[in-house]
């Protein structure tokens, strides 16, 4: 049932047309979502875990109406996103990290207060408010900064205050936290976290980079790969999946030949997956295997090769996992060290 | 369904709410920072003294140099449809606000509306300030006929202006860089044929008959008119005539802008290039 469903897709696929310069056998086209469906219940906190060029993007543009499915149906609050994109505009706004918007003669609140009036709000109201969701958010201090004198998180923040002013009925956040440092990120969300809470009618979209944001946020979750859905569901049920799997982390001395992944999945029987990741000081892999037996395998393996063991970890499944399980490699390092240092 | 407990405009509300918002960045970019006055209005004083001192030299009857004064002055509202108008929507894109007017419920119109109006508020001042000063500079005298005459064919002159600059700032946006080079184009051949520096009846008949394409041929045209009765022969055509014309380019360009701007949106999110940036 449609009225049930805040974002419905079916077999939502976006085509880009190449343009610009391009060699003669360089495609024209590029897939970037092929075949995606989702429903995303409301009061749902949804989360888009993706790597870079995944296709998290398009589909946030997609469904806030500045782009067009090349083929599908897509719906948002009951209203088709090709027809009635007018009623949805009533209903949804955006955030995306990285944000420059407004202009920066203008103060926090006079910028913010132009975006509320865009919606139709009344100035009182807009203007309470912006104080209201500043003071949340710890910047209630700077309302009468210029903008142009923001730095990049307090700016974000701002951006943050704009979405949330017209009190939307769904709401796309895209990589809200980017940039952020560990407090600013913490503060986002656990604003968003609260905005849930006191709004159960509301729904949020937010797609992320970083496994623990998605993993503390989202009620659910959708892993998506190049252009595809490879899974949706909770972050336990997703992890889950890993419990009959052994997953260990092992970091391996930087000198000597390096761990070669197509080598190891090939040569050692029972490797599920491996992710690789270089540092200075070694070389961090992600295993995940079908028993925890096959680890003698692997270390007898790295042995051979001329490799030194410098730490062993037994871990509980985590989301990166359950993505390297997936996708067949991690997201990235920053991902990764993000994942540890907030709480 | 998502009834959130704010009132939220819709219709005509929302439209004049959506407009004077965006309206304001340019009416207080005009007053908060005021470095561009000594600039933008000294070199329009400066050319129009040089026309003046030429038509003083050759003798030309003393209403000419009120002409350059006022053609100096409707100078400003040119350069502002230029160079702020028609770009705007394109630097909008790249600072990213333009996904954030066009997702957000209040009309893209309206938003350009409130473009027009900011930079008519902008403008006028500086238009003011350059009359004023040339006008005291070079002791000009003004006659009135009709003060009620004069406001209409300004407010409709500017109608239609700023409806083709609404009009350029859609098509601008997807020609992107090389829109940067027709303002420069349009630069100065429209100083020419508008007349900003002499009567447009000079270029012709149908050399005026084009130019008024441009709104601001007529519209001087009918200002000067009004506002010089010592020779009426130099203007173009009647008054009343010049109104009824501006008016009709009034509807035009406003309803052109419009259509360009659905036209162009519908092409932009087929296309994904609202969403794209160039630098
Ligand atoms: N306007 C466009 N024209 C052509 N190709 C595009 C356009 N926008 C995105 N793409 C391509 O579509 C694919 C998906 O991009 P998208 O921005 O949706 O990814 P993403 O998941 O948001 O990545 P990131 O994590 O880097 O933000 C990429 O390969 C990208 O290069
Ligand atoms: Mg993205």
């Amino acid at each position: 049932m449609i009225n049930d469903a805040a974002v419905l897709t079916e077999k939502l696929d976006r085509i880009y047309k190449i343009r610009g310069p391009r060699r003669k056998d360089d495609p024209r086209e590029l897939v970037a979502l092929d075949g995606v469906n989702l429903e995303i219940k409301r009061g749902e906190l949804f989360g888009l875990l993706g790597p870079n060029g995944a296709g998290k993007t398009t589909l946030i543009k997609i469904l806030s109406t500045l782009l067009l499915p090349t083929r599908g149906r897509v719906v948002v609050d009951g209203f088709d996103v090709v027809k009635d994109f007018g009623e949805i505009r009533r209903r949804i706004s955006m955030v995306s990290g990285g944000e420059t918007s407004g202009y920066g003669l203008l103060t926090v609140e006079e910028n913010l207060w132009m975006f509320a009036r865009f919606y139709g709000l009344d100035s009182a109201v807009a203007l309470r408010r912006i104080n209201d969701l500043l003071h949340l958010l710890g910047i209630g201090d700077r309302k009468r900064t210029k903008i142009s004198d923001l730095s990049t998180g307090l700016r974000q923040k701002m951006n943050f205050v704009r979405g949330f002013i017209c009190d939307p009925g769904v709401i796309f956040l895209d990589e809200p936290t980017l940039g952020l440092d560990v407090t600013a990120a913490r503060d986002v969300r656990a604003f968003v976290k609260n905005w849930m809470l006191e709004h159960p009618e509301r729904t949020i979209l937010l797609t992320t980079h970083y496994m623990a944001e998605a993993d503390e946020l989202c009620d659910r979750l959708a892993i998506i790969d190049n252009g595809k859905v490879l899974a949706c569901d909770t972050p336990h049920n997703l992890k889950r999946r890993l419990q009959r799997e052994a997953v260990f982390k092992l970091k391996v001395g930087p000198i000597g030949p390096k761990p070669c992944k197509e080598e190891m999945l090939e040569s050692v029987p029972g490797v599920r997956q491996v992710s690789i990741v270089e540092h200075s000081s070694g070389t961090e892999l992600s295993l995940i295997l079908e028993r925890e037996e096959v680890l003698s395998g692997v270390l007898t393996h790295l042995g051979r090769r001329g490799s030194k063991l410098i730490s062993l970890e037994k871990r509980e499944p985590t989301l990166e996992d359950v993505f390297i399980d997936l996708v067949g490699r991690g997201l990235n390092v920053d991902t990764s060290r993000r994942g540890k240092e907030t709480p | 369904m998502n009834d959130t407990g704010i009132y939220k405009a819709k219709g005509f509300q929302l439209f004049w709410r959506t407009a004077w918002a965006r309206a304001y960045p340019r009416i207080v970019g005009t007053f908060r920072e005021r470095s561009w006055l000594f600039f933008e209005t000294l070199l329009p004083v400066l050319g129009t003294a040089a026309y003046v001192f030429v038509y003083r030299a050759i003798n030309a009857p003393p209403d000419y140099t009120g002409f350059v004064v006022v053609g100096g002055a409707m100078i400003a509202f040119w350069l502002n449809i230029l160079w702020n108008m028609a770009s705007q929507l394109y630097w909008d894109k790249d600072m990213g606000n333009l996904e954030l007017y066009i997702i957000s419920p209040g009309p893209v119109m309206a938003i350009l509306m409130g473009m027009a109006i900011g930079g008519l508020v902008m403008s006028g001042t500086r238009a003011l300030i350059i009359l004023t000063v040339s006008t005291f500079l070079f002791g000009v005298t003004y006659q009135t006929g009709s003060l009620p005459l004069l406001g209409a064919v300004f407010l409709v002159t500017m109608a239609a202006l700023y409806g083709m600059g609404m009009m350029f700032a859609s098509l601008f946006l997807v020609s992107g860089r090389e829109a940067w080079h027709i303002s420069n184009l349009l630069q100065e051949p429209v100083y020419l044929v508008s007349g900003f520096y002499f009567p447009v009846k000079a270029i012709g008949f149908w050399g005026a008959a084009a130019a008024s394409l441009i709104p601001l041929t007529l519209g001087l045209d009918a200002i000067r008119q009004l506002l010089f009765t010592g020779d009426p022969t130099l203007g173009f055509l009647p008054v009343g005539m010049e109104l009824g014309i501006l008016a009709v380019l009034a509807v035009i360009f406003i309803n052109g802008a419009r259509l360009a701007l659905a036209r162009l949106e519908e092409i932009g999110r087929r296309e994904g290039r609202l969403i794209e940036r160039r630098r």
